[in-house]
């Protein structure tokens, strides 16, 4: 019974680990020799036609960026 | 975590050019450089004719990275592949591995003169200062950290051209096929890129070998 448990336990561990994803930072599997960038959440709002999000706080910003993405969607934009 | 793309529907293009006008307007590209351009397929076959708007597509494992001699590519947060231009060598290799033909060389002057690769950046600048005039003149506009998705996507009038996180962009697609209301074949070759020639049908796939069989 014991020996089932650990294979089960085994296996879990393993379907976890594949459905993992691999990071999407700015030094990836060969390094990067340049510059550093800065990320575009830590930037200020414009006064004027660029949404709201509060400086340094991504998930704000991601939110602003999908409310623009759902713009392109007509069935949205145009009928609800 | 965001994973930028782009999606061109071809059904809808209509070859307008906008959006390659835009990212020329948008970014201040110089002569000669495109970042952004519309390809026709089956060009001149009545009624199979398609065109879709073609750029960098970010790869998520992009060969353009994994050739640089220098590595001055790096990819953001939400995978949009850019690179540092006081880095770059202006070698070519990348433009020899983007199956897209992404990277653009600016040629100045006689005898085949390369300058330094420039591509899309989907709007997101570069490795300066955040709305810099450094980052303007290298990289172009910085749309994103205004919270704003690239020029060439928000522009396009028919909305064949999409960009943003790949999951939203998947679903509106997703949700346009389903409205459109052509039934299983909606999602197959013939549609995504026409018949080719009249009458021609998809590519047929060789049935696969039993179980236990080499090939």
């Amino acid at each position: 019974m014991r020996w089932l448990l650990v294979a089960i336990a085994a296996i879990a561990i393993a379907g976890l680990v594949g459905c993992g994803e691999r990071e999407q930072i700015a030094e990836g599997k060969r390094s990067y020799q340049g510059k550093h960038d800065s990320k575009p959440w830590d930037n200020e709002p414009l006064s004027y036609g660029s949404g709201k999000w509060t400086k340094g706080d991504r998930p704000s910003w991601e939110e602003q960026i999908k409310t623009r993405q759902l713009g392109q969607h007509e069935h949205k934009r145009i009928y609800q | 975590m965001a994973r930028m793309k782009f999606l061109c529907d071809a059904e809808r293009c209509i070859e307008c050019n906008g959006c390659v006008t835009a990212c020329k307007n948008e970014n201040e590209v110089p002569w000669g450089v495109n970042r952004r351009r519309v390809v026709t397929i089956n060009d001149g076959v009545v009624g199979a004719e398609k065109s879709i708007s073609v750029a960098c597509m970010h790869c998520s494992d992009a060969p353009c990275m994994a050739v640089c001699p220098v590595d001055c590519f790096y990819k953001t947060d939400d995978g949009v592949v850019l690179h540092d231009k006081d880095l770059c060598i202006g070698c070519g290799y990348c433009f020899y591995a983007c199956p897209f033909g992404a990277p653009q060389f600016p040629q100045a002057g006689a005898f085949g003169l390369r300058g330094k690769m420039d591509k899309c950046t989907f709007c997101a600048g570069g490795p300066e200062a955040d709305r810099s005039e450094a980052e303007f003149k290298k990289y172009g506009r910085n749309r994103l950290s205004e919270g704003k998705l690239p020029a060439c996507a928000e522009m396009c009038s028919t909305k064949a051209l999409l960009g943003g996180d790949g999951d939203v962009i998947a679903d509106i697609y997703r949700e346009r096929v389903l409205r459109r209301g052509k039934g299983s074949e909606v999602w197959g070759w013939g549609t995504a890129y026409g018949p080719g020639k009249p009458g021609a049908q998809p590519p047929v796939q060789p049935p696969a070998p039993p179980a236990g069989t080499r090939s």
